[in-house]
């Protein structure tokens, strides 16, 4: 009787364990039509997502016998489940993306297509140097749907005036606006140390500053010991340098990006600037409308450095997302999402509708639109960067492969911790190359 | 009657077990073909200062969180099998981190625990407002707190089972022969929950080998490496790193010793020949 009993508990057990597991698959259902209907995979949590929306409903309407269906991830959640999803070939026709490391990987496996000359409406409408980082070689695999995201340094007027500091234009301004600040009881620059990706926004600009972009491009062609160069140790040692001023405040290593702590430092006046990307503004007017009305926020491009080899003008960050298409859809859907990227795209609706909602469209000839809209200020400040930069440097995270990016971001957080020295740092990523 | 019992087993444990061991000996990065790659993943993995550090701190995890929880969670579990009055008050109160998702746990204590808008600035008790978890040699301190804090009330149930098994009987004799509390304390509780102490003592020494969505929400291994134990570190080799091959010899490693670990608990303690202690009750 006992022996009976115990069975059917087992029994029930695995029933329960089988509906679980079946019920998990169920989830990865949509993907498994990938060479049937065309699909999409898309992010959710930014400005983007009721503009794609927008974008695949007008489509849809417009093609009932060629629809899009789309599914929403979260971002993180994105990233690990389209690279397996992919690998097995149950992935989304139209995959969603930030070009470099990741993209070279795709079109290595063949996985995307080239897109060289199908999409010639589109790549008319976007600002070339976009463009360029959805290519591979010469050839073009993955075109661009959001807004350009240039890393800027915002600071908070109020502070500034209340110390007596003028906004930093050199390296040297810089030091002694810090050394003001914290005479003062203000952290000087926010920083979302607990995050480690804000770091690299510090590394990235240092670097291209003092030696230029061809630093960087040394590393991503994997030539031996590219990390040793002289720029890349002086990048180090600046960013120390500044940690042992108490640049950061003591607490960045407890700062989180996600919740927006970085920028919540800023509005409440603990801090005086924070380097971080274009699509923070945005958050800016939701979270602290009053901040930003009464004029406490206002944004500048991170200093030059006397005796830098870089160009001023360089900025850093993602230049956009990116679609990709996939090598496994069925030939229909692959002329399906390509007619729909060429359309729809960066149609006047599309930018309309981001330069509304706060993003600055790697579209050109924007200049009297931006001017006429609402945060006209920011927006242009920031598409001039984007548009008269000569070079605009992927985040480092997405420009390498996912190994070394790994690598990368947890040395650099020792580095800002104080518990790797520049030359640990060095040879630690020398070794991933 | 079995067999469908055992095809669950085979179909969900045996086969991908089996799976990632092959797997440790390929290389590949989650997106195309699998190739053979011998013994590289292995020696890689384990001259990787980085894998080593893991290792280093799931080991210290293991052992402090025992240390830490083992003793608390008897003198609870003793406590609230008494008779005191407000007991069943202070019970519900213990056993509330008990029904907390470990990710609920970790993101409230991530916000009470921040220096700048956390608990300690709220209360405006500077003593409070510490950089807990971006320094590193503190993160590790707070998050062996975190942990003990959700576990506790676990292994406080179990000993508070385990203690009011114990018949009465056995304190009113020695009561009688004039034992002091301290003497009833180490001569009939501590031995009648030997069992209970050594599942227990189980549960948390191998449980501690699989800690991950806490730490993960908590810190994410951060700051720095200060954090990153093995079943981090497999998931970051493995989703964030994409090298397939070196997380499941991380894998295979926690397996194999999470398997002897719990085995030779049980033959030391004796417990695969465990009986009932309850003579006369």
């Amino acid at each position: 009787m006992i022996r009976s009993r115990r069975r059917l508990a087992l029994g029930t057990a695995l029933l329960a364990t089988a509906a679980l597991t079946l019920s998990a698959c169920g989830t990865s259902g949509p993907g498994e039509s990938a060479a049937g209907e065309a699909s999409a995979w898309a992010t959710t949590g930014s400005v983007h997502e009721q503009i794609w929306k927008t974008s695949f409903e007008n489509w849809n309407s417009e093609h009932p016998d060629a629809e899009i269906s789309v599914e929403w991830f979260n971002n993180d959640a994105y990233k690990e489940k389209i690279r397996t999803a992919i690998g097995a070939g149950t992935g989304p026709s139209l995959v969603f993306g930030w070009g470099g490391g990741t993209l070279a990987d795709y079109v290595d496996q063949g996985k995307v297509v080239d897109l060289t000359g199908k999409v010639s409406n589109l790549v008319d409408r976007v600002l070339p140097s976009v463009v360029k980082n959805g290519m591979i070689g010469d050839k073009l695999y993955a075109v661009p749907n959001s807004q350009s995201q240039p890393v800027v340094l915002y600071y908070n007027t109020e502070l500034f005036d209340e110390v007596g500091v003028d906004v930093p234009k050199t390296w040297n301004e810089l030091l002694s606006a810090v050394d003001a600040f914290v005479d003062a009881g203000v952290t000087p620059f926010a920083l979302a140390g607990a995050s480690k990706w804000p770091e690299l926004m510090w590394i990235q600009y240092l670097t291209d500053r003092i030696g230029g972009s061809e630093v960087f491009d040394a590393v991503l062609a994997g030539e031996e010991d590219a990390w040793s160069d002289p720029a890349i140790i002086e990048a180090l040692e600046k960013i120390q340098e500044l940690v042992d001023r108490g640049a950061f405040g003591d607490g960045f290593g407890s700062v989180v990006a996600d919740t927006r702590a970085d920028a919540a430092l800023l509005h409440t006046g603990k801090a005086a600037m924070l380097l971080q990307g274009s699509w923070l503004y945005s958050s800016f007017l939701t979270d602290a409308p009053d901040f930003v009305e009464r004029g406490g926020l206002a944004t500048t491009s991170f200093p030059t450095i006397e005796g830098g080899a870089g160009d001023p003008a360089n900025i850093v960050g993602n230049p956009a997302n990116y679609w990709s298409v996939s090598a496994d859809a069925s030939e229909d859907v692959q002329d399906t999402v390509t007619s729909y990227l060429d359309e729809m795209v960066f149609s006047d609706d599309y930018t309309t509708q981001l330069i509304e909602g706060g993003g600055v469209p790697p579209v050109a000839g924007l200049e009297e639109e931006l001017a006429k809209s609402d945060n006209a200020d920011f927006l242009t400040f920031a598409y001039d960067l984007v548009k008269n930069a000569p070079h605009f440097q992927l985040s480092w995270d997405q420009a390498l492969r996912p190994s070394q990016a790994q690598e990368l971001l947890t040395n650099l957080d020792l580095v800002f911790l104080k518990k790797s020295t520049p030359q640990q740092f060095v040879d630690a990523m020398n070794g991933t190359l | 009657m079995v067999i469908p019992a055992l095809a669950f087993f085979a179909v969900f444990a045996l086969i991908p077990l089996a799976g990632v061991l092959v797997l440790s000996f390929m290389s590949w990065d989650g997106l195309g073909t699998p190739t053979w790659a011998g013994v590289d993943n292995w020696l890689r993995t384990l001259t990787s200062p980085e894998t080593g550090n893991a290792a280093w701190l799931s080991f210290v995890v293991m052992v402090a969180s025992w240390l830490i929880q083992a003793p608390i969670s008897l003198l609870l579990g003793v406590f609230t099998a008494g008779h005191q009055r407000y007991r069943a008050v202070l019970a519900v109160l213990y056993f509330l981190p008990l029904v907390f998702s470990a990710a609920a746990v970790a993101i409230a204590f991530k916000s009470l625990l921040d220096p700048n808008f956390g608990l300690g600035s709220a209360l405006g008790i500077d003593a409070l407002a510490q950089n807990w978890l971006g320094d590193p040699q503190l993160a590790l301190g707070v998050v062996l707190f975190v942990i003990a804090w959700s576990f506790i009330p676990f292994h406080t149930l179990l000993y508070q089972a385990g203690v009011k098994q114990i018949p009465a009987s056995l304190y009113e004799a020695a009561m009688i022969d004039g034992a002091s509390v301290w003497t009833r304390f180490w001569s009939i509780t501590i031995p009648q929950l030997r069992y209970t102490i050594v599942t227990s003592s189980t549960l948390m020494l191998v449980g501690s080998l699989t800690y991950f969505d806490l730490i993960y929400v908590l810190t994410a291994g951060g700051p720095g490496n200060a954090t990153r134990i093995l079943p981090l570190d497999m998931y970051l080799v493995g989703f964030r790193s994409f090298d397939m091959g070196r997380a499941s010899v991380i894998a295979v490693i926690l397996v194999v010793v999470g398997l002897t670990l719990s085995l030779v608990l049980n033959r030391m303690s004796g417990a695969n020949r465990m009986e009932s202690q309850m003579e006369g009750a």
